[in-house]
């Protein structure tokens, strides 16, 4: 039953990871761009709703009303100005440079507030920490609830936004080639910078679940790049229900790992990273595989 | 056009010549560093060889065959700790260094043949990972004891005069030999094809470069070179601590001195390396706005200048210091001109 309840417990932990890989899965899917300030710019965000909730009493839901848009605007120009130029000078440039972007937001937001570490579980109420009793073992956390249907929600929202709108077949059609898609009256580098603006506004939500699940301190960035990057991985890089799929394996992973011993929650989750890459070594891709298995299922 | 032209093509020119003489001259004063200089003097330049290997290596990985990780600091910790392991062991102190260097370069080779599967971004990251699941995995020892660490006792045998003697030509040896390798591996045809699969892969293997033979040599090189700094680092240091060893930021400082000296140039990482020695000397102690100024340096080279500062000056002269490649020199018949007005071309297949 211990089991049952570790199970549950990764399976929604992995609601977060998947979360998190939102925005890190979206932007490399269209722009073929490891974000590595990834993580730093959800701390960023998380910073942010906490000063707003701190000083203004403002609750984070209400808080991501004004840094959504705020990070979104900071995606667009992220874009414009460093992965636009760095894009153009090789496929290196963009990881050398949004890996001196995170040193920095990490080392500014250190400077900012200190080496506090810091929640947002105060400013939500009886949220952080209420749960469904479904038996005496198992217990379901309404928050980590919230955050499992948050990601399904905003993952299969883009993903209808990019099959069934057209700004979202603009955003494939460039993901695809972006040079032709100029012939036919695109502007890609609008295109591009959009979809970087919806990034950022999904690691904006992020933010606001990893602040509101656990404590952060400023350079707790890498961590989330790396559960984000794990959970990308694991779920088939540039497909977003794979990325979802990924997280509730590395979520499940990680659970049962500490079930194990307490070291066991990192060396199973960065375990199932490997066993991922080195199935899709010897089998291919499993996403797609998986993908079609459901869809034959599902008709 | 009556004078046909001669295409020349050289490799020595009269600078590198130069510059080769100053180098072995200058290998030869180092030497003789510890009877020369004061305590504090081989200390610092003990660090200076260190962050040299560094660099050089990485900009092996990424400069030169387009392999960026941001995961070397798995090999530099792994290398510390192998080094004291075996130094626990019994191991004599010194030799353990190159041994620790030696079985994580041969580690590497399994690793290699997942992490190469991957492109890009997808590679550094996934490096990245290794690295924190070579921590973890190191932190189970009973002799690290989580994030306790330990220490080289086995140094303690040494006078501090011996010691630091003894360290420092351990660095300084093994930085010649890493430059010496490098240098040659770079004018072989194998330089050739990494620089080839750097700039485009595909097209690399359709000319018969064997793609995954060169990357997995290069990559077993860098790990090879950041264990040996780690081991290095570890008996200048004596503690071992995994979160110091394993912390991104060894590559952060790597990528800082490739970037800035110069990503794919032989000369470049060097300079960088002095360049990042002088700023951490003169800037270190500002701390956070010290890491900014970093991350800042690194970002505007990136993406104003990302042949750094080396490359700026190899693409407005002639000047090559190393003979790596091969200069085309286009002249009339007759002129001897073979300075700035030769147009030197990338290094071609020998």
């Amino acid at each position: 039953m211990i089991l049952v309840n570790q199970a549950i417990q990764g399976i929604l932990l992995g609601g977060y990871y998947a979360l998190i890989a939102c925005g890190l899965s979206f932007m490399f899917s269209v722009m073929r761009i490891i974000n590595l300030a990834h993580g730093s710019l959800a701390i960023l965000a998380a910073y942010a709703l906490y000063a707003l909730a701190d000083r203004f009493d403002v609750s984070p839901f209400l808080g991501l009303l004004v840094v959504a848009p705020a990070m979104a605007l900071i995606g667009w120009a992220l874009q414009r100005t460093v992965l636009e130029r760095s894009a153009r000078s090789g496929p290196l440039a963009p990881v050398l440079a949004t890996f001196g972007l995170a040193i920095i937001i990490d080392n500014l937001l250190f400077q900012q507030f200190g080496a506090d570490t810091r929640s947002l579980a105060p400013y939500i109420g009886d949220l952080s920490y209420d749960s469904w009793d479904i038996t005496d073992d198992i217990a379901i956390g309404k928050l980590a609830a919230l955050t499992m249907a948050t990601a399904i929600v905003l993952l299969g929202g883009i993903q209808l936004f990019l099959k069934r709108t057209q700004l979202g077949r603009m955003i494939r059609a460039t993901a695809e080639d972006s040079d032709t898609v100029g012939l036919v009256g695109v502007n890609a580098r609008r295109v591009n910078a959009l979809a970087a603006a919806i990034a950022m506004a999904t690691v904006a939500i992020s933010g606001a679940f990893l602040a509101m699940r656990a404590t952060f301190g400023p350079y707790a960035g890498a961590q989330q790049l790396i559960f984000a990057f794990e959970a990308t991985v694991i779920g088939g890089a540039g497909s977003l229900w794979g990325t979802l799929i990924g997280g509730v394996v590395l979520g499940v992973a990680q659970s049962l790992g500490a079930s194990v011993s307490p070291q066991g929650f990192f060396v199973a989750g960065h375990l199932a990273f490997f066993g991922a890459l080195f199935a899709r070594l010897f089998f291919g891709d499993l996403g797609p595989r998986v993908r079609r298995a459901f869809a034959r299922r599902a008709t | 056009m009556s004078a046909r032209p001669v295409v020349e093509v050289e490799r020595w020119t009269r600078e590198s010549r130069l510059a080769l003489i100053v180098a072995a001259l200058a290998a030869v004063v180092l030497a003789f560093g510890p009877s020369l200089f004061d305590a504090n003097v081989v200390d610092r330049l003990t660090t200076l060889f260190i962050y040299v290997i560094l660099a050089v290596m990485w900009n092996a990985l990424a400069g030169y065959c387009g392999l960026v990780s941001i995961g070397q600091q798995a090999f530099f910790g792994l290398g510390a700790y192998v080094a004291a392991r075996l130094a626990d062991f019994g191991l004599s102190v010194y030799p353990s260094l190159f041994v620790a260097a030696l079985i994580v370069g041969v580690l590497s080779l399994p690793l290699s043949a997942i992490m190469l599967r991957l492109k890009g971004g997808e590679f550094a990251i996934g490096m990245w990972v290794a690295s924190e699941l070579a921590h973890l995995l190191v932190n189970l020892d009973t002799l690290v004891n989580g994030e306790t660490g330990t220490s080289l006792i086995a140094l303690n045998a040494y006078s501090a005069d011996a010691r630091r003697a003894l360290t420092y030509w351990c660095a300084l040896g093994a930085m010649a030999g890493l430059l010496t390798i490098v240098f040659f591996l770079l004018r072989s045809p194998l330089g050739a094809a990494i620089q080839a699969i750097r700039d485009d892969e595909e097209a690399a293997e359709s000319v018969g470069v064997r793609v995954e033979r060169a990357k997995r040599l290069i990559f077993v090189l860098a790990a090879f070179g950041a264990a040996l700094a780690g081991a290095l680092w570890v008996a200048t240091a004596i503690t071992f601590q995994p979160k110091t060893y394993f912390s991104p930021q060894w590559t952060a400082y790597m990528i800082f001195m490739a970037l800035v000296g110069g990503l794919g140039t032989f000369e470049g990482a060097i300079l960088g390396a002095v360049a990042f020695f002088a700023i951490e000397a003169w800037f270190g102690a500002a701390g956070v706005w010290y890491l900014v100024g970093l991350g800042a340096t690194a970002l505007v080279f990136a993406l104003a200048l990302p042949r750094g500062v080396w490359g700026w000056v190899e693409d407005r002269t002639a000047l090559r210091l190393l003979p790596i490649g091969y200069r085309v020199n286009f002249n009339e018949a007759g002129s001897a001109d073979r300075g700035g007005a030769a147009k030197s071309a990338a290094p071609d297949a020998p």
